[in-house]
């Protein structure tokens, strides 16, 4: 009887525990790299592009998608070291010779997991699906199994 | 006593014309442009520079409230939909008090909307602006 009572205690507190309680924080944790590729757009994981996707994006900040994100060398250095550093290990085999993307939101896994996914409305609040936190709450700690 | 009074009246006045939002980084800031500066900095020409549309920069974003919406205390957006927090002192009371952060903000708002740097008299008429609001 007893143990029955401390089992049950013991389920009803860890139901009443906030989700994100039991999944891992995945997010960028390097401050620099937070502050700077975080002010236009929530900061994107590196683990979801290969070194040389984020080595073409960090030579060309002057262009960033049509935006100006220009940086100062030594902060440029860095963040490109880390992001390097924390990269997808593979570079995706399906695009064969050709060069790997830029966008996640381009990735044939990512338009396969997205497509028939998203209703209008959702679409619609998120403006872009670059907009990875309007969707998923925890997309800044790396959480997107959320809805 | 007359004097007295005097020298309170004064220092009240010096307290009015004062940009009454800023704090001592953000003074430091501005002192950094009014050093660099031939004339003085205007608030209205401030104001008037954040309003126009310019040519000469992206065509998507061609005035500075294209992001930082009209009022300046208003909450902007990024083109990839982030919010952005005013720009107005009585706002965000935190802002424009790193220069490196300013400077790297003009350059690339500068280069966006206008389609080449500003000038020092348009950095200081545009803080001297927010620093009013
Ligand atoms: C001045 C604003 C700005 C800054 C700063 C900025 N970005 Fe971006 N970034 C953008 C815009 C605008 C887009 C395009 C968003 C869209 O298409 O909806 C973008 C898109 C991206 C994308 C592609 C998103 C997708 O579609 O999958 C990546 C990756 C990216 N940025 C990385 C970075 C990195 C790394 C940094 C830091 C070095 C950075 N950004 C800093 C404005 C910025
Ligand atoms: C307009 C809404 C929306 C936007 C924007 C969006 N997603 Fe999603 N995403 C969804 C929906 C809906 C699903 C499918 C339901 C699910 O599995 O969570 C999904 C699924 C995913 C999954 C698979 C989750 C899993 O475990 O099955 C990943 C990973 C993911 N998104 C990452 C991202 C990233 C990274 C971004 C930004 C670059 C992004 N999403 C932007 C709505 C969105
Ligand atoms: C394409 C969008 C965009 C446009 C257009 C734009 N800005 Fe900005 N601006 C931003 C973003 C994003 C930030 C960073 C916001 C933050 O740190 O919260 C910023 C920050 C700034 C800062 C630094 C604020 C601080 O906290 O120190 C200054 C100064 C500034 N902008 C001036 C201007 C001026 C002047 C114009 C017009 C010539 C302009 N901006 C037009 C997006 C824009």
């Amino acid at each position: 009887m007893k143990k029955t009572i401390v089992m049950t205690a013991m389920i009803v507190a860890m139901a009443m525990m906030p989700a994100n309680t039991w999944s891992r924080d995945r997010g960028v944790k390097d401050e620099l790299t937070k502050t700077e590729c975080g002010a236009c757009h929530m900061v994107f994981q590196p683990r979801f592009l290969p070194a040389v996707s984020w080595t073409n994006i960090m030579s060309d900040l002057g262009n960033h998608f049509g935006e100006d994100a220009s940086l100062d060398e030594e902060s440029r250095t860095k963040i490109e070291a880390y992001l390097v550093k924390n990269a997808r290990k593979k570079e995706f085999k399906y695009i064969g010779n050709g060069t790997q993307p830029i966008r996640i939101t381009e990735i044939r896994w990512f338009k396969r997991e997205h497509r028939n996914e998203v209703s209008k409305r959702a679409m619609k609040r998120a403006g872009t699906m670059a907009n990875c936190v309007a969707c998923h709450k925890g997309a800044e700690k790396g959480q997107y199994d959320d809805d | 006593m007359k004097k007295t009074l005097l020298v309170i009246s004064t220092a009240v006045m010096v307290a009015l014309a004062a940009p009454a939002f800023a704090g001592a980084k953000q003074d430091a800031v501005m002192d950094h442009y009014k050093k660099l500066a031939k004339g003085s900095f205007s608030a209205e020409r401030g104001k008037a520079f954040y309003s126009a549309v310019h040519t000469g920069g992206k065509p998507a974003t061609p005035s500075c409230t294209s992001c930082h919406t009209k009022s300046p205390t208003g909450t902007g957006q990024t083109r990839a939909n982030k919010p952005i927090a005013p720009m107005a002192l009585s706002k965000s009371p935190d802002r424009f008090g790193d220069l490196k952060k300013v400077e790297k903000w003009f350059g690339r708002n500068c280069r966006s909307v206008l389609g080449r740097e500003c000038t020092v008299q348009e950095k200081g008429d545009f803080l001297a602006f927010m620093y009013s609001q």
